[in-house]
């Protein structure tokens, strides 16, 4: 029943929230280095949830946990219901987890659109027979992804560089590709690692005017690891610290910024951006 | 300068007036061939645009110039030239139905001349039916090579296992043999037969890729390579000691079912199939996987699922092209499907241009050829044709057309 409500009562009477992306209890280890500690994250349909540590704090594995890029050594990761520890990635990707990476991962020799369209990979129905024989029922699949790639790039704002190879743009444009390709999959969840690395303040202003319309007019749940701290303050609903692979702080923008073990491990030896 | 000029002289000429002006080139060397011989002191028609006479008999070398300027490129030239007009409208016309009706009509006209031309010679024939088997070979090549990024080096493997699966289901079927005993049909059934026997080399091949996709899952890079490079050498000595084949003598006797149009048709259907796969979007899987392994998984693309369909199809369309080479040498021994084979097919792949259906095209035709023209310089042929390679490495990198897309329709439209 709970299904439906999205408030409704746990089994100890208490009230809880059905979490659209639910992590319990995940550690991760490579080789003798525990990167990751019994983490745990509870994120619901529709909110901005950031991520910020220190480098090395171990924010990246935990993107790459929940989208099965690694297997987590213990605990479990539910999505929407579903159990998806240690699928394979691109089943994951397809049950509604899309991202950007941190170092941009675009491919290098496909144009921006090509990027788009590829993203709807595990939506094609048209199998082997149409590509190896461009069946009509190719032709109008792929027909239908077209248009949906142009609208979506029109909605970043990088329509017109459609048919650029990703090589070819600026750092920032690049960046959007990311974004771009992650929203196409139409995940239920997006996460976003350091979205606004490396990007001007012009770039940056840009980006999180981005998040925010896809935040508005997708309400896409988003999960975002960040650097810069003015970006995750303005944007996030709740935020979590990360610090050699525990979490040593969880609460909204104000909490966070007035927690003493945080300003100790983070704001005490970095400069407030 | 004057290439500018010359540039645009013909740049309103579309592909139609181009096929035009070479079928009247070859039907005047049908006709006046051996007049202008004769005029011009030279023994025989030069069988590949005078390459091979030149070399071999250099003062001959003014005679065949004028030759191939008056056969070939001033009547093409002007042909296509004066035509321009009336060929654009008629390809205009064309359009009007759907695309394959014009496709149909310029391979129609190309395949004409390509007839007319080799019936000059037995040679010609042969030389052609290679090279469109190249086309074949290296175009699948380019698939796992190019598109998809691996650099596999089992190519003439699948096509020694679809050589010698074609082989025997036409010799067993159709040949009184020394090794298969009596035929099993009668031999009218054979021209119909023969797409199925190619099709099960396909077969064959592509069930012995299984064993280079499966480990492709976990190795990338030099260790694919060398386990590719294994499995050629496993093949070919199977084959040796394999005496129910024929053993390290080969198989021989296959029935001439390869004419000119049998593998014209398979080459272009071979063109038209991976063009279509390297396309769709399941086709720009293999760039992903390419470019971003990684990245692939995690936009849903199913990486697994990708290879396997490259290298299946790959080693399908060699297993293919190795039956139709079997059928137009009508002999196949395992020493075909060595080291020199696989250093032949991999240079027309990065020759030509990887990622690239034009580029498998120009490598494979123009290495072909030069291999054949070269002839006469006998070991300088093998020093030549590398130096030309180091130098479009060294200067185009992924070879002379690669990243280009083969797109039908601009191909044929006309060109105002
Ligand atoms: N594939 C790997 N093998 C071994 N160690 C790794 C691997 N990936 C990450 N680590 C280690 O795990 C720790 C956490 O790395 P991670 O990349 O998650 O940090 P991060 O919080 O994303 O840092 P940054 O802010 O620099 O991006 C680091 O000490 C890193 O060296
Ligand atoms: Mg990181």
């Amino acid at each position: 029943m709970c299904y439906f409500v999205s408030w409704c009562l746990c089994g100890e009477g208490k009230k809880c929230i059905m979490a659209l992306l639910e992590v319990k209890k995940m550690s991760h280890e490579f080789g003798g280095l525990r990167a990751v500690n019994s983490y745990n994250l509870e994120i619901e349909a529709g909110q901005i949830r950031g991520l910020i540590g220190p480098n090395g704090a171990g924010k990246t594995t935990i993107f790459n946990l929940i989208t099965g890029i690694y297997k987590p050594t213990e605990g479990d990761i539910i999505l929407d219901g579903k159990e998806i520890t240690g699928l394979q990635p691109h089943k994951i990707a397809a049950f509604g987890i899309g991202r950007t990476f941190q170092n941009l991962q675009l491919w290098r020799h496909m144009t921006v659109v090509e990027h788009v369209k590829l993203a709807r990979y595990s939506r094609i129905s048209y199998g082997l027979i149409g590509a190896f024989f461009g069946t009509p029922k190719r032709q109008k699949q792929e027909a239908e992804i077209e248009e949906m790639a142009h609208n979506l790039l029109k909605m970043i704002g990088i329509d017109h560089l459609s048919d650029q190879v990703v090589t070819n743009l600026p750092y920032g444009d690049q960046r959007r590709v990311e974004m771009a390709r992650a929203l196409s999959m139409e995940p239920k969840i997006l996460l976003l690692d350091e979205p606004t690395a490396g990007m001007n303040p012009e770039e940056l202003i840009q980006m999180m005017e981005i998040i925010r319309r896809i935040h508005k007019e997708l309400g896409m749940a988003i999960f975002l690891i960040e650097h810069r701290l003015k970006v995750v303050m303005d944007l996030c609903h709740m935020i979590q610290t990360l610090n050699f692979g525990h979490v040593i702080a969880e609460g909204t923008p104000e909490e966070i910024q007035n927690n003493p073990k945080v300003i100790d491990a983070y704001l005490g030896r970095e400069s407030v951006v | 300068m004057l290439k500018r000029r010359i540039g645009d002289l013909f740049i309103r000429v579309p592909l139609l007036g181009w096929l035009i002006g070479i079928l009247i080139a070859v039907t005047l060397e049908h006709l006046l061939g051996d007049l202008l011989v004769d005029v011009l002191g030279l023994s025989k028609i030069p069988v590949l645009f005078g390459f091979v006479i030149m070399l071999k008999k250099p003062l001959l070398m003014p005679g065949v110039i004028l030759y191939v300027l008056l056969i070939y490129i001033i009547p093409i030239s002007v042909v296509a030239r004066l035509s321009a007009w009336p060929a654009n409208r008629l390809a205009a016309r064309l359009l009007d139905f759907p695309i394959w009706f014009s496709v149909v009509i310029h391979l129609g006209l190309f395949y004409a001349a390509l007839h007319m031309w080799s019936g000059i010679s037995a040679y010609r024939v042969l030389t052609l039916k290679l090279t469109l088997i190249a086309i074949m070979v290296t175009l699948s090549l380019n698939v796992v090579n190019g598109y998809m990024g691996e650099f596999s080096c089992s190519h003439p493997g699948f096509m020694a296992l679809g050589a010698y699966a074609a082989s025997v289901v036409t010799v067993v079927l159709f040949v009184n043999d020394r090794l298969f005993g009596p035929a099993l049909l009668a031999p009218a059934f054979g021209p119909f037969i023969f797409p199925v026997a190619l099709i099960t080399g396909g077969m064959v091949a592509a069930l012995g890729a299984l064993a280079i996709a499966i480990p492709s899952f976990r190795t990338r890079g030099d260790y694919l390579a060398i386990v590719s490079l294994a499995f050629m050498f496993i093949i070919k000595s199977m084959i040796e000691n394999l005496e129910v084949v024929g053993g390290p003598r080969g198989l021989s006797s296959q029935p001439d079912y390869a004419s000119l149009p049998i593998v014209f048709l398979w080459t272009i259907a071979c063109i038209w199939m991976t063009n279509n796969f390297v396309q769709s979007i399941l086709g720009k899987a293999l760039n992903a996987v390419r470019d971003d392994e990684m990245a692939a998984n995690a936009m849903t693309v199913n990486t697994r699922r990708t290879k396997i369909v490259a290298f299946l199809f790959a080693a399908f369309w060699a297993g293919v092209a190795g039956g139709l080479f079997a059928h137009v040498i009508r002999y196949v021994n395992p020493a075909t499907f060595g080291l020199q084979k696989l250093a032949e097919v991999l240079a027309m792949v990065y020759f030509g241009g990887l990622n690239s259906v034009y580029g498998s095209i120009v490598g494979a035709v123009s290495l072909s050829l030069l291999g054949e023209a070269l002839r006469p310089l006998e070991i300088f042929k093998w020093i030549i044709i590398p130096l030309l390679l180091i130098i479009v490495m060294i200067y185009r990198p992924t070879g002379l057309v690669a990243f280009k897309e083969l797109n039908v329709r601009n191909l044929v439209k006309p060109k105002q």
